[in-house]
């Protein structure tokens, strides 16, 4: 292999650990601080203590999330050196603001995690609200900056350089608002439905127990709201796609042959030796539809394209239909809380419902996984969308499968500790009597 | 009023300074964490996890503020380091995830003694090799062999001996007791009993010692090594200022350690270790990377750094106010007697 393919390893490796971090870093938060306003609302210590629950939950995460982050800053450089000399005077700006971003999290988390006793509660309950919007706000700078490399906008081409550079209209490229809008409320319902699924899992074994009622709750009205929103910034996104990126459009639906009234492609295995797509069921004409809201539509073939700016068809397909099947069934999921909320006016909580949640839970994390993977290999072979290609920003740096094996290797050790450590967490609150729950030892102690 | 890459270039200057006097002082815990001896270990380690706790999240933002401000105002500096000095920088990030993670998972694994003295004992190396390798780092883009025309040239050329020499290893070894000593000293205030003060006045005490060996054999070999640097640090009419000041910096530190003024040692520890940061920035200017790259010929876009000093000029109008606030929080929880 060369060493081009462990650098994208590498890197690829690298945002799919991080991306895991920071998608939890965005929405703990928010259901950290929902759970404490709850708090404060009803008096109900129940929910102070999901909310310590969460914040530790966040602390773990978010520390994970803030050296992984602080890795791929470095690793730009370290893989993609060529990348980064065109293009850090256009996307420098949007990574500098994320950088405040960041800051602003960290400092307000160390607040509201250590200033239980030391600031009053609506200053601690603002501290909360701090960090989640300024964990979203990390998210909306890191996506305009990955947009603009889909969308490139801002700069006139002199020759193969870039002049006339204007960072603020590119961080306003086309792809910017679709990306940041799917990928936010992506956060809200992989997160929501995940932590929904593991109370579901507590409470199969114990239906009566409050703690774990009430933080399933929360989960659930945060997780199925953003679940049933989610193909709505879908539908914005396929549209951007069709207008800036046609190529990635075709490898996402396995499309060879330019025509109007394109088909819907469910499943099949795109061959492009042969130029088709076995193995599909197709649905007429929506393709179209669901590309330029227009049944007669023209939806261009991969063929109309050069085959070397052809990205790996088959893998983009494949990536694009796990997170559509992930998104649809959750939506289904959460449609189908929303009716039982309705007409009963009770948590949903019949067993069924419940194994169905826990079942669903890891769906969340897949798309989000599968959803960049669709974005980035179908970006290839380009790492700026038609103007400079992966394989001319690698570094000369000789025997990179060495530093992709170690980066491999840290990062497959941590994610199991942090998943042991997560499972300890977990079990732990099982134990919880109600009411008398105090923090575990080595914690901030409770002294509200 | 001084052009765009100047300002840029101090601003970076400003962010590398905070991070050595605080993050720095969080590598220097590490040290002293391994180095935790006798009847009060446990209360040194402690002490030291205490201090770090609510804040080590927060010191990363000051090298990534220097990443982001080297890549998106001087792209070309950014390539070229990041190109030649491939291999440190790597160790480095290793050194930064394994610090980073073990000191977290400490405080969120079980309390068992064992258990904690496994992450303990990743901190604690992690934390020493680390500013060894930011301190090579400096060291290489001191010294002017540091390429990214890689055409024609052999590995070792490249990517090795820019950085794998004993200048570059003494400049690690200066920040590394660097660090150490701040910390420390910042322990002397933070402790809560007198043994406890005692333990790292001592301390301290001898990390000045190493400072000050370290120091003369960084300008030792800087001679045949860093001839550009050593010129300017040498004969510069600046340069003859800034020691005395960092002389008069060491002195008053030492001394008010001795006489238990920890408050005071502080202030000028920390001078200390800021007025070397900014002795090298000074004799490095104009240059980013020795031998040929500078603030004026690596930069970006005018409307980037126009922009970008902007952006961080009010930014910092809206944390900087946040940071204290978080560190007046803070100083009331180390104020108390850490309870376990």
């Amino acid at each position: 292999m060369s060493d081009l393919i462990f650098a994208r390893a590498q890197m690829g490796f690298s945002l799919a650990f991080h991306i895991i971090f920071a998608v939890a870093g965005i929405a703990l938060p928010v259901m950290m601080v929902i759970a404490e306003s709850l708090w404060l609302k009803t008096g109900d210590e129940t929910y102070k203590t999901i909310t310590k629950r969460w914040a530790r939950g966040t602390a773990v995460l978010f520390a994970v999330g803030a050296v992984s982050g602080t890795v791929l800053s470095f690793e730009l450089g370290l893989l993609w050196p060529e990348f980064m000399k065109w293009s850090g005077s256009i996307i420098g700006l949007p990574f500098a603001l994320e950088g405040y971003a960041f800051f602003t999290e960290a400092i307000f988390l160390g607040i509201y995690l250590y200033g239980w006793d030391k600031v009053n509660k609506s200053m601690h309950l603002i501290s909360g609200w701090i960090v989640a919007i300024s964990g979203a706000l990390s998210a909306v700078f890191v996506v305009t900056a990955n947009a603009w490399m889909n969308s490139p906008t801002g700069f006139k081409l002199v020759g193969n350089l870039p002049t006339e550079i204007d960072p603020i209209k590119a961080m306003s490229s086309p792809a910017a608002l679709p990306q940041v809008l799917h990928m936010l409320i992506a956060a809200y319902a992989a997160i929501g439905l995940l932590a929904a699924g593991v109370h579901a899992f507590m409470l199969l074994r114990d239906r009566q127990n409050e703690f774990h009622r009430r933080a399933f709750g929360i989960c659930l009205a945060l997780g199925c709201t953003m679940a049933v929103l989610e193909p709505i910034s879908g539908d914005l996104i396929a549209q951007m796609v069709a207008n800036t990126q046609p190529v990635k459009l075709a490898a996402l639906e396995g499309q060879f042959d330019t025509m109007r009234g394109a088909p819907l492609r469910i499943g099949g295995l795109p061959d492009v030796e042969k130029a088709e797509t076995p193995f599909s069921i197709e649905i007429p004409k929506l393709l179209s539809f669901l590309a330029h809201h227009d049944f007669n539509a023209e939806i261009k073939g991969l063929k109309e394209f050069p085959r070397e700016d052809w990205p790996p068809v088959l893998w983009v397909h494949l990536n694009f239909q796990i997170m559509v099947f992930c998104g649809i069934i959750m939506g289904l999921v959460s449609m189908c809380a929303g009716a039982i909320y309705l007409k009963t006016r009770k948590l949903p909580d019949h067993p069924l419902f419940l194994k169905a949640v826990v079942a669903i839970s890891p769906l969340g994390l897949l798309a989000i996984e599968s959803g960049w993977m669709v974005t980035e290999l179908g970006r290839q072979p380009w790492v700026i969308t038609g103007i400079l290609r992966t394989s001319h920003a690698v570094t000369p740096m000789p025997g990179l499968a060495l530093p992709f094996a170690m980066f491999f290797l840290v990062y497959i050790i941590l994610a199991v500790v942090v998943v042991v450590l997560l499972i300890r967490e977990f079990s732990r609150s099982a134990d919880l009597q109600v009411g008398t729950a105090a923090a575990p030892a080595g914690e901030v102690s409770d002294h509200a | 009023m001084p052009d765009a890459p100047l300002i840029l270039a101090i601003i970076m200057m400003i962010a590398l300074n905070l991070y050595a006097i605080m993050g720095g002082a969080d590598y220097g815990g590490g040290v002293w964490d391994l180095l935790a001896v006798g009847k009060r270990a446990k209360e040194q380690r402690d002490l030291i996890a205490g201090a770090i706790g609510p804040i080590w999240e927060a010191n990363h933002v000051w090298l990534i503020l220097v990443v982001v401000i080297l890549f998106s105002a001087f792209p070309v500096a950014f390539s070229v380091v990041s190109i030649a000095l491939h291999i440190p920088l790597t160790l480095l990030l290793l050194g930064i995830i394994a610090r980073g993670t073990a000191f977290t998972f400490r405080k969120y694994d079980s309390t068992k003694d064992f258990v904690q003295r496994r992450w303990g004992r990743i901190f604690a190396v992690a934390s020493l090799i680390t500013p060894v390798l930011l301190g090579i780092v400096v060291g290489a883009i001191s010294e002017g062999s540091v390429t990214a025309d890689v055409a024609g040239k052999s590995f070792d050329q490249v990517y090795i001996k820019p950085w794998c020499n004993g200048f570059c290893f003494a400049v690690g070894g200066f920040a590394l007791v660097l660090f150490s000593f701040l910390a420390a000293v910042y322990s002397t205030v933070f402790a809560q009993t007198e043994e406890l003060k005692t333990d790292f006045q001592r301390r301290a005490l001898g990390a000045q010692g190493a400072c000050a060996c370290l120091a003369l054999l960084v300008f030792l070999l800087s001679e045949r090594s860093a001839p550009g640097l050593r010129e300017s640090l040498a004969h510069s009419s600046w340069s003859i200022l800034l020691q005395a000041a960092t002389a008069v910096c060491a002195v008053s530190s030492s001394v008010a350690l001795l006489k238990r003024k920890f408050h005071i040692a502080r202030f000028f520890a920390a001078g200390q270790v800021s007025l070397i940061l900014w002795g090298w920035g000074l004799a490095q200017y104009p240059y980013l990377i020795r031998p040929d790259t500078t603030i004026n010929n690596a930069q970006g876009a005018a409307s980037t750094q126009t922009l970008l000093i902007a952006a961080i000029a009010s930014g910092a109008i809206l944390l900087f106010p946040s940071f204290y606030f978080l560190l007046k929080v803070f100083r009331h929880q180390i104020d108390q007697p850490i309870s376990k």
